[in-house]
């Protein structure tokens, strides 16, 4: 609010979070695209070739990291030091990487731990999903800063609406190893809906139907006036255009009865099948072509065989769409128009099958690989820079808790509006019980097992009651990132449990701090200038408000006592203006002190104004003389009675 | 800061002092009249939150536009360059919006709502029915019918049926809480709320139906 009142240059130290451009990033399973609104039109930073895409593949090589194409292109030299796909094993843990085995070309570490983040093996050494990710992160951060010619620290970054809490904290971590502070997490579809709502002024309501590289999500929104509100989200998080690829190759496998297939060979006819996939795009028919220890093989497929393959897939997909549909208590009819985003939905037969569902052709203007950048860039500049365009979304899967017998007891609905707070009163079951272990879990089912487990703690130190006495107070509250907090308190004594909750396939604090050491990417991050520049935005707040306050009741004032003010003013504002962080913070607290009796001169005026029987409204217009704060904040007579 | 007998005399007159320029601000108000910073969400209940009369027939259009509005102005995202401590203060306004939007805008929820406010808290308690035989009866029988049914025509039969009575009592709910007959809204919530479950479940035969 504060800065907004200066012109570029005037400030000496701008707030960290004010600084700079912020960037848009989808960070796809496939492809990760960065875009900018560097004027008013957002754009896709491209490399000199006019590429937008950066391959999400990773190659950890002895001497250097290298991150897109130049990495894909060491895959057949370093299979073993090439990583892609990696957004799949984001806030994962072992158990569920297990159900993925053979699919995935990554070998992962045994770490003996049976919870935790999975880590991968590559040539020998252990590595988290995050840190490859951060290395993605990094390149993209190096090109905007390119393209842009200034430091970018701040990012939108996009996952998958039906990402769990998990996977999106993975995600954050990731930017933050990148250098990047996250200014929001925003839902894909989400972004793809803002992208296509600027073009358009659209109204009513829109499926987004995002079918990626790794992940398909569904969410139904509702445009108005320029607020996009998600009415309901959907999806599955391991379901994507790598599994057609599979298909094909298990095809391949079958057909020309392929043996002994090492991860190379795997990786090779992976990409070979993802190239057929790619020509039955536009043919009838293609080659599947693929040399496997020398030897050669060609096959050929026709679209209507890998249509009938893909089927059960793509109906998947619509079973989703049905339970959106059914949550947000709409039918196909009522949806106004479908979007498609994610560069699986150019197969025709999606096209057609989701054409099919909702009775009406699909829009697919804006370039489905790139539009999910967009949105972010638009929500980067929205966030920013302001923006008349306001996104509500929701959380994707509901939360709970576990409760006796392993039952799972919803606290949070899925598709509640995010940011929510609930809270839900629990009690002990023995006499005498001193502890409560507090297990959230994310999903639908209703038992724990079927669901997954985001973290447990323990709250100690209630006071040994009768079973069924003590009221132990559990609140869940999920920002607007669709991060989860987890807290609890036992109200009859107040012992409280601040925890964070331990995540169970996340990274621990310490693990988190080492990383950030090793990557070197905060050395410059300086503790004490960012303390400096904390107090400076205090500083402006107060004095700005007081500004506000002696234009409006400085006639409450006597001359004497407006001077003190004043040199009390004029002490902070020389603070502010040097670099002692000390003396600011001193100077305000003086500044606190003269300025009490004026405070409370004003508030005594007001009770006398409501007690003489004057309504609030009167009150408030005799003391706002001055017709608007002139900076901040529009002057705002919303109530709520 | 010590609080002054004003201070208390001041909050019983729906005022309360600015955390930012200290001036005196309404209690339920988003936004500083004097300094323009944000507010804590405060007290309110969820229909004064969003402006309305506490009452089940409410005028939804207007909820939906004061949710919109409200959220315009105090979503986080508006504040994501700001300071911490007004970015906290959004997100307290946000979560409190939220929660009086989805609480009115679902007139199970708003009907078990008024009705604690109105000092019956019991209509969403896990057990009610239980005490109430006829319905216990109704919800059986109705169960049993959904657990015949063998053919997705069969169910959506029973889910047409069902949505009907849940039109019927919402009327009669209406109707009951205009007379401020608050034993009968009382049934009639427990037994939406009953209706709703049961909804749901033969919304879930008929998708194991399809599959099949």
């Amino acid at each position: 609010m504060l800065l907004q009142i200066h012109e570029p240059g005037e400030t000496p130290e701008p707030h960290a979070r004010e600084r700079g451009t912020a960037i848009g990033i989808d960070l796809g399973t496939t492809n990760t695209v960065v875009a900018v609104v560097d004027g008013e039109q957002p754009e896709v930073l491209r490399d000199p070739a006019g590429d937008g895409l950066i391959p999400s593949v990773v190659a950890l090589l002895e001497d250097r990291v290298v991150v897109g194409r130049a990495a894909q292109a060491l895959r057949a030299k370093h299979p073993h030091r090439v990583v892609g796909s990696i957004k799949r094993l984001m806030g994962r843990g072992i158990h569920d990487v297990k159900a993925l085995a053979g699919v995935l070309p990554y070998k992962i570490a045994a770490t003996g731990e049976s919870v935790g983040m999975v880590r991968l093996d590559i040539a020998g050494r252990s590595v988290t999903p995050i840190e490859i990710s951060a290395e993605i992160l990094k390149a993209v951060k190096a090109r905007a800063e390119a393209a842009l010619g200034l430091d970018v620290t701040q990012a939108v970054v996009t996952v998958p609406a039906y990402f769990d809490d998990a996977a999106r904290g993975a995600t954050k971590d990731a930017a933050k190893l990148a250098g990047l502070d996250v200014l929001r997490l925003v839902n894909e579809p989400t972004a793809a809906a803002l992208a296509y709502g600027l073009d358009s002024g659209a109204e009513g309501v829109y499926a987004i139907y995002d079918l990626g590289g790794g992940t398909f999500d569904i969410s139904l929104l509702r445009l108005q006036k320029g607020v996009f509100q998600v009415l309901a989200t959907g999806g599955d998080a391991a379901l994507g255009g790598d599994d057609f690829d599979h298909v094909l190759a298990e095809w391949a496998i079958k057909q020309a009865g392929i043996s002994n297939l090492d991860s190379a060979g795997a990786a090779s006819l992976l990409l070979a099948a993802r190239a057929a996939k790619e020509a039955l795009t536009g043919s009838e028919r293609a080659q599947l072509a693929v040399t496997l220890g020398g030897r050669k093989f060609e096959l050929e497929i026709g679209r209507v065989e890998f249509e009938a393959m893909i089927a059960p897939l793509i109906q998947r997909t619509i079973q989703a769409c049905r339970q959106v549909l059914s949550d947000a208590g709409a039918a196909p009819k009522e949806v106004q128009g479908v979007v498609l985003v994610g560069g699986s939905t150019r197969v025709p037969a999606v096209r057609r099958k989701v054409e099919e569902f909702f009775g009406k052709p699909p829009l697919s203007d804006i370039n489905p690989d790139e539009v999910v950048a967009i949105g972010a860039a638009l929500q980067a500049k929205a966030l920013t820079r302001g923006s008349d365009t306001l996104l509500l979304d929701v959380i994707p899967l509901s939360l709970g808790i576990e409760t006796m017998g392993g039952i799972v007891e919803k606290v949070i609905e899925r598709n509640t509006p995010i940011p929510v707070a609930k809270a839900q009163e629990f009690t002990t079951y023995q006499d005498g019980q001193t502890g409560m272990l507090v297990h959230v879990v994310q999903g639908e089912r209703e038992t724990v097992e079927a669901c997954r487990s985001l973290g447990r703690f323990e709250l100690h130190g209630i006071p040994p009651m009768v079973a069924g006495a003590a009221r132990i107070q559990v609140t869940y509250a999920v920002d607007a990132d669709g991060l989860l907090t987890v807290s609890a308190v036992e109200k009859t004594t107040g012992v409280k449990a601040e925890i964070a909750v331990k995540p169970s396939y996340g990274l621990s604090d310490a693990e988190m701090a080492d990383m950030l050491r090793d990557s070197l990417v905060h050395a410059r991050d300086d503790m004490e200038r960012r303390l400096l520049i904390e107090a400076r935005v205090e500083a402006e707040r107060v004095l700005l408000a007081l500004d506000a306050a002696l234009r409006a009741d400085g006639a409450l004032l006597q001359p004497e006592e407006r001077s003190k003010i004043d040199a009390a003013i004029a002490r902070a504002r020389a603070a502010i203006a040097g670099t002692d962080r000390d003396a600011i913070n001193a100077a305000i607290d003086l500044l606190d002190r003269e300025t009490h009796p004026f405070a409370q001169r004003r508030m005594d005026r007001a009770i006398a104004q409501a007690l003489r029987g004057q309504s609030l409204d009167e009150v408030e217009a005799s003391m706002a003389t001055d017709p608007a704060p002139e900076h901040g904040q529009p002057k705002r007579g919303a109530t709520a009675s | 800061m010590t609080t002054r007998i004003e201070d208390t005399r001041a909050a019983g007159l729906g005022l309360a002092p600015c955390w930012s320029c200290k001036g005196p601000v309404a209690s339920q108000a988003l936004f500083c009249h004097t300094c323009g910073a944000i507010q804590p969400p405060g007290q309110a209940d969820h229909f004064r939150r969003l402006g309305v009369e506490p009452a089940f027939d409410i005028d939804l259009d207007v909820i939906e536009k004061r949710y919109l509005g409200f959220q315009r102005a105090i979503h986080p995202d508006r504040f994501a360059a700001k300071p911490a401590k007004e970015r906290a203060l959004a997100e307290a306004q946000a979560v409190s919006l939220n929660e009086a939007y989805e609480t009115l805008k679902d007139p199970l929820r708003r009907a078990a709502y008024l009705l604690g406010l109105k000092g019956l808290g019991a209509a969403i308690d896990k057990d009610e029915t239980m005490r109430d035989p006829e319905l216990l009866m109704e919800a059986m029988e109705a169960r049993e019918a959904l657990g015949e049914a063998g053919s997705v025509a069969a169910v959506e039969a029973l889910q047409v049926k069902a949505g009907a009575d849940a039109l019927n009592i919402l009327s009669e709910l209406a109707k009951a809480f205009a007379r401020d007959d608050l034993p009968l809204a009382n049934r009639l919530t427990t037994k939406l709320k009953y209706l709703r479950k049961y909804l749901e479940e033969t919304r879930a035969r008929r998708v194991a139906l399809e599959q099949n």
